[in-house]
C-alpha cells in the first residue's frame, strides 16, 4: 500500500452524518415541490407570453418623450429616488453603525443595537413602502424614505464591520505624539473608514436601484406604478419600453458602481 | 483633467528635490454629490416640514404592531410554509441551472467567444430584473399563487449564482485541468477532476446565502399574486389591521433568523 493510499482510507468517514443530511436535504426539496404547478398554464397565459416577448421587440417609441409621463423623466424620478434615499440611509446608519461596534460601546448596547438592525432588515422594503405611504401620502417622498430605511440594515452592518477592523495602533502612535482627539478622529480614523464606507454606499445604491424600480408597484413614486398599469391593461409596447428603459439604466449604474469602487479599491 | 485645472502643490525638500502633492478630489466630488442631492430632493418632492410633522405617525403605525396579535397565527400559517416553499424550491432549481450557464460562460472552459459573450449578457439581463417585476410578469403566465413566485426566485438565483460561480470557474488554477488533459483525460474528464472540486463549496456557500435572501424576497411577492405572506401583508395594511401585520413580521423575523444561523452553520463548514 503506497502513502498514498494510506492517506486516502485515513480520512475520516461520516457515512450517517452525510446520509442525514442528504435524506432531510431530499424531504424538503419533495415537501417544497408541491409548490411548482403547471396547471394554471393555459393558452391564455401563453398569450400573454407571447405578447411580452412582441412588446420587447417593438416598444413603444412615443413614450420616449420628454414629458412628465414618459419613461425617462420616470426613469429619472426613480434614479433621484434612490439616490436621495441612499444618502438618507448613508447619514443614519453611521450613528447605528458606532452604537453596534463592539469595540467603542459597551458589549450590551452593541448587542441590543445589533438587534434592532436585523428586525430593521428583516422587514421586506414593500411593507416600509406601504407604512409610509400613510405617512406622507402617495408619491416618491414615500419612496425616498422607504429606500433610506431599509438601506440602513445592510449599510450599518458592513460599517460595523469596518469599524471593528480599525488599526488602533495608528491611534496609539498619534496619542504618542500629543495629537488631540479632534486630530486623532480627523487623520487616524476618517481616513481608514472613509473609502470602506463609500465604497459600500455606492454598492448599496446600486442595489437601491431595483428596490425604487419596485416600490412604483405600491405607489411609492417611480416607474413601478405605470408598469403594473400597463400590464394589468395589456398595453404590452409600452410594457415592452418601461422593461428596456429599465434594464438599461440598472445596467448603466451598475457598471458605474463597479467602476468607481474599483477606482476607490485602488486610492 | 483635473490636475491641470487645480496644478498640484509643490514642495521644495531640504535637499532641493521638488516633490508634487496633487490637490484632493474630496471638494469636487462633494460638490457633485450636493448639486445631485438638491436635484433629487427636487424630483422627490422631499419635505422636511412634512418628515417632521407626520413622521410619528410611522411610530403609531409600529406602536399599533405591538403587541402582535397572537390569534392570528393560525391563518398566516399556510402562507408563510409558502413563502419557504417557493424560496425553497426556487433556489434549488435556479441554483442547479446556474451550472450550465456558468460553464457556458466561463472564457477559459468555453473556446467560442462569441457563446460565452452570449451566456455573460444573458445572464446579466436576467439579473438586473428586480424580482418583484418578473414576478408580476410570472403571474400574468402562471397564474396566480406560489409557481409564479417560484419562477422569479428561480430567475433570480440562476443569475446571482450563475455570475459568482462563472467568476469562480475562470479564476481557478487551471494548471491542473491542463494536466489532466496532457495525461489524455477528455474536457470533460479534466474539467470533473479538475474544477470543479476547486469550485464547488463556494458555490454550494453562495447558493445557500442566496436561499437566506430569497426567504426574504419571498416574503414580499405574494403583493403581486405570486403566493406567501405578502398578499396578507398588503391586507393587514390596507385594512389598518396593524397588530396581525405585526403578528407577520414578527413570524417572518424569527423565520428569516432561524434560517439564516442554519446556512451560516452549513457555510462555515463548507469553507
Amino acid at each position: 500500500m503506497t502513502t498514498v493510499e494510506k492517506q486516502l482510507k485515513a480520512a475520516p468517514r461520516r457515512y450517517g452524518y452525510i446520509l442525514t443530511i442528504t435524506a432531510i436535504t431530499l424531504f424538503l426539496l419533495y415537501w417544497s415541490s408541491s409548490a411548482i404547478d403547471f396547471s394554471k398554464v393555459d393558452e391564455k397565459g401563453i398569450a400573454i407570453a407571447e405578447g411580452i416577448i412582441k412588446g420587447l421587440l417593438q416598444p413603444d417609441l412615443s413614450l420616449f418623450n420628454l414629458t412628465k409621463q414618459s419613461v425617462p423623466y420616470l426613469l429619472v424620478e426613480t434614479l433621484a429616488i434612490a439616490f436621495l434615499g441612499t444618502i438618507v440611509g448613508a447619514i443614519l446608519s453611521i450613528p447605528f453603525a458606532f452604537l453596534a461596534a463592539s469595540n467603542i460601546v459597551p458589549k450590551p448596547v452593541a448587542w441590543l443595537t445589533r438587534l434592532l438592525l436585523i428586525i430593521i432588515r428583516t422587514i421586506p422594503a414593500l411593507v416600509y413602502g406601504l407604512m409610509f405611504i400613510r405617512v406622507t401620502g402617495p408619491g416618491p417622498f414615500a419612496g425616498v424614505l422607504t429606500v433610506g430605511i431599509t438601506s440602513i440594515g445592510m449599510l450599518s452592518k458592513l460599517y460595523v464591520d469596518a469599524i471593528e477592523e480599525l488599526d488602533t495602533k495608528v491611534l496609539e502612535s498619534m496619542t504618542s505624539i500629543g495629537c488631540s482627539t479632534f486630530e486623532k478622529i480627523r487623520y487616524g480614523i476618517v481616513p481608514q473608514l472613509l473609502s470602506i464606507f463609500m465604497s459600500v454606499t455606492i454598492y448599496r445604491f446600486d442595489m437601491n436601484m431595483r428596490d425604487a424600480a419596485t416600490l412604483g408597484l405600491v405607489g411609492a413614486g417611480g416607474i413601478g406604478a405605470p408598469l403594473m398599469f400597463a400590464m394589468r391593461s395589456y398595453r404590452w409596447n409600452q410594457v415592452g419600453s418601461i422593461l428596456i428603459g429599465l434594464v438599461i439604466l440598472i445596467l448603466i449604474i451598475e457598471l458605474f458602481s463597479n467602476w468607481l469602487r474599483a477606482k476607490l479599491v485602488k486610492g | 483633467m483635473y490636475d491641470k485645472l487645480f496644478p498640484p502643490k509643490k514642495f521644495v525638500l531640504p535637499n532641493g528635490k521638488v516633490v508634487l502633492q496633487k490637490r484632493s478630489r474630496v471638494p469636487f466630488i462633494t460638490l457633485i454629490v450636493i448639486i445631485a442631492a438638491v436635484i433629487s430632493y427636487r424630483f422627490t418632492e422631499f419635505s422636511f416640514q412634512v418628515l417632521f410633522t407626520r413622521i410619528n405617525e410611522f411610530f403609531k403605525i409600529i406602536g399599533d404592531m405591538i403587541p402582535p396579535n397572537w390569534d392570528y397565527f393560525p391563518q398566516l400559517w399556510k402562507a408563510l410554509l409558502d413563502t419557504l416553499k417557493m424560496s425553497l424550491i426556487g433556489s434549488f432549481i435556479g441554483a442547479i441551472l446556474a451550472l450550465p450557464f456558468a460553464v457556458l460562460s466561463s472564457s477559459n472552459i468555453i473556446k467560442s467567444k462569441t457563446v460565452v459573450s452570449v451566456f455573460k449578457i444573458i445572464l446579466s439581463l436576467i439579473r438586473t430584473m428586480p424580482t418583484l417585476v418578473s414576478a408580476l410578469i410570472a403571474t400574468f403566465i402562471f397564474g396566480l399563487g406560489p409557481m409564479a413566485g417560484t419562477v422569479a426566485i428561480m430567475l433570480f438565483t440562476l443569475s446571482y449564482v450563475g455570475k459568482l460561480l462563472y467568476e469562480a470557474i475562470e479564476n481557478v488554477d487551471m494548471g491542473a485541468f491542463e494536466a489532466m488533459e496532457s495525461i489524455g483525460m477528455t474536457r470533460i474528464q479534466s474539467f470533473r477532476y479538475a474544477v470543479i472540486p476547486q469550485v464547488l463549496p463556494g458555490y454550494l456557500s453562495q447558493s445557500l446565502f442566496c436561499f437566506e435572501g430569497n426567504v426574504r424576497y419571498a416574503a414580499i411577492l405574494g403583493y403581486v399574486g405570486a403566493g406567501g405572506v405578502g398578499l396578507l401583508i398588503n391586507e393587514g395594511l390596507g385594512w389598518r389591521d396593524y397588530p396581525s401585520v405585526g403578528m407577520i413580521i414578527l413570524a417572518l423575523v424569527v423565520t428569516v433568523f432561524i434560517i439564516e444561523r442554519v446556512s451560516e452553520h452549513f457555510r462555515k463548514k463548507l469553507i
